[in-house]
């Protein structure tokens, strides 16, 4: 569960490290992710991992349009008309998902559901390993992609000085526009490995982008290792509060850890700036 | 004066409709209208006048909701009592929460984060604890009479609801004209400016989180009072949260009468929503959120603003577009009103009393 944190927050700190933007409708679109992994797999009968090669596109285009044709116009160069958007945004989708597919809870059966494997003498549900192993592979291509491509490059000027990456001559609205794309393909990825062991239905995303910004703002705001650090770290307060205080009271953990540290260390645990 | 005599006329219009017209239609309408425009005008106050958007106002909402509850159901109070006892409950958690999230310094993206926090962790909670009544939720037993607050129609709830937006909106008017006001618009604007003019931003915005609290728990009290039941995902879910954040910014943030625009022209479009489609799951927050987007693109200052984008475009090139009032959507308007020169210039009364 952990790793899969990891791999939806990563997507929330690249856009919150170069747009400085919370996006609020990170975790309905989760859920979009999700409905389309398990859209394809029922209409299709396409495995969720193959999946990922329509989904991560899919999500790339939408999110590279939302922040162009959306976001951007909806801005007039102040955060917080961003964040209301955003909230708009997610607002928007979760109830048309609530709309056409209603409130149940769907999950996918595929003939590895069930299935474990055995690693050191602990018995682990194998698609909680796959996407475990998953989430790592493609958080370390992502940290590739941002710090040796040409992309990567104008990514990190725009987040460190925007006015001087547009003098020298990068499109800062493009550049923004695939930082948000490429968060929300990680989603689509995030999606992928999580429903063969999860479920979805539409409010599904509330849980999540809670427990995503609570793993950003414990990492440090833009920090990527920070966003690994923490998602690790918060997928075991989960478990282990599930255990001591049942599962509803063990999400108060989650909250609570956020509160605390949004109060008392809100650069987070590697961030540098406050 | 102008906005006092503006109330008044509200009030007493609003007042005689159970009056003019019996059809229960048109009284739940109106008594839902009120409703959502007590708990937009209760964001407002925060959200408009002291720019510190909450994401979590469904917090205060459901404490005045159990707190108007247990007060009666548990301790045998008179609802009317219990009514005070709730607001007073909500705006002390108000405070509370105002100061925490202050005390560290929380602003912008962050406060709409913690406060969302704060939501959800009291409607887990709720839904955890035994005196809440759990997921079950609480009823509240029927007897219709003016003592318990329950009305055999609902002119009387018209009244009671009435009775509180006009506090909302009185509140909303102090806002404007006295020196609180001014200190929490000159914080909303430029908080470090505002300190060096010798204002204290965190009293300012605590009290300002205590009045909003306290207006948006008497909505809870309400709620509680008309449907008679409530339940940790109904009062503490966040649509209550959202429709409070919606109408105040549709209508027009930081101004008086922008929440009321906003969340009549929100419940309208709701009821025609609800008679082309039925009821449909969600649609509501569907058209919510839509609107909210579309306000954000092509008004970002609300309805309200419209008036003055017409009367402005003429005049003079057009402005950075931002929060309502800072160009003088109202507030600058009348200054002729000779109660408060100070609402006009907000930073100007901040040193006379720095103590």
């Amino acid at each position: 569960m952990g790793a899969v944190y990891t791999l939806i927050a990563l997507g929330l700190t690249l856009i919150y490290g170069v747009l400085h933007i919370i996006n609020f409708a990170h975790g309905a679109s989760l859920m979009m992710a999700l409905f389309a992994v398990y859209g394809l797999n029922q209409v299709f009968g396409l495995d969720p991992y193959l999946s990922m090669g329509i989904v991560v596109p899919g999500m790339f285009v939408f999110g590279y349009a939302l922040q162009r044709f959306v976001i951007e116009r909806a801005s007039h160069e102040r955060d917080e008309n961003i964040l209301l958007v955003t909230l708009g945004v997610s607002i928007v989708m979760e109830n048309l998902a609530l709309l056409l597919f209603h409130s149940d809870t769907r999950s996918i059966d595929t003939d590895y559901t069930l299935s474990t494997v055995t690693i050191l003498g602990c018995v682990l549900a194998r698609a909680k390993v796959i996407s475990f192993l998953g989430a790592m592979v493609v958080s370390a291509f992502l940290l590739v992609l941002i710090q040796t491509t040409d992309l990567g490059r104008a990514i990190r000027a725009v987040a460190k000085e925007k006015q001087g990456a547009r003098l020298m001559g990068i499109n800062v609205e493009h550049v923004y526009a695939m930082s948000f794309g490429i968060g929300m393909a990680s989603l689509g990825a995030a999606a992928a490995f999580l429903l063969p062991s999860f479920y979805v239905n539409p409010t599904v995303g509330n849980g999540f982008v809670l427990v995503a910004f609570t793993i950003v703002v414990l990492g440090g705001m833009g920090s990527f290792l920070g966003a690994w650090v923490g998602g690790l770290l918060l997928g075991v307060v989960e478990s282990v509060g599930g255990l001591f205080l049942g599962d509803s009271l063990g999400q108060v953990g989650i909250f609570l850890i956020f509160i605390v540290v949004l109060l008392f260390r809100p650069q987070g645990l590697f961030g540098a700036k406050t | 004066m102008k906005d006092l005599r503006l109330i008044v006329v509200f009030a007493l219009v609003v007042g005689l409709v159970p009056f003019l017209s019996h059809s229960g239609v048109v009284l739940n309408w109106l008594m839902m209208a009120l409703f959502a425009t007590l708990l937009s005008q209760a964001w407002n106050v925060l959200g408009g006048f002291g720019g510190q958007f909450s994401f979590g106002h469904a917090v205060f909402f459901g404490t005045g909701a159990y707190a108007q509850a247990l007060f009666q159901m548990s301790w045998g109070l008179s609802p009317w009592l219990a009514l005070g006892l709730a607001v007073l409950l909500s705006a002390l958690l108000g405070a509370a929460l105002g100061a925490v999230s202050f005390r560290y310094g929380l602003k912008g993206s962050y406060f709409a984060l913690v406060t969302l926090a704060f939501a959800e962790v009291f409607r887990i909670l709720a839904l955890s604890v035994g005196f809440t009544g759990g997921g079950v939720g609480l009823m509240l037993p029927l007897s219709e009479s003016l003592g318990n607050m329950q009305f055999s129609s609902r002119a009387g709830y018209v009244w009671l609801v009435l009775s509180w937006v006009v506090l909302a909106l009185l509140i909303t008017a102090f806002l404007r004209h006295s020196r609180f006001g001014a200190y929490l618009q000159a914080v909303r604007d430029n908080e470090d400016a505002a300190r060096a003019l010798g204002v204290n931003p965190f009293a300012v915005k605590c009290g300002a989180t205590m009045l909003s609290a306290g207006l948006m728990g008497a909505g809870g009290a309400f709620y509680l009072q008309v449907f008679q039941y409530i339940d940790p995902n109904l009062v503490y879910g966040s649509h209550t949260s959202i429709a409070a954040l919606v109408g105040a910014i549709v209508g027009g943030m930081g101004t008086l009468w922008g929440p009321v625009v906003g969340a009549m022209a929100l419940e309208l479009l709701s009821e025609l929503t609800r008679n082309l489609f039925g009821e449909l799951p969600g649609i509501n927050l569907v058209i919510y959120g839509a609107l909210l987007i579309l306000i954000m693109v092509f008004l970002p200052r609300g309805l309200v603003g419209l008036k003055d984008r017409v009367q402005s475009k003429s005049q003079r090139a057009r402005q950075p577009l931002g929060l309502a009032p800072r160009s003088g959507v109202d507030t600058i308007s009348h200054p002729s009103a000779g109660d408060s020169p100070i609402a006009a210039t907000p930073a100007r009364g901040g040193h006379s009393d720095a103590a």
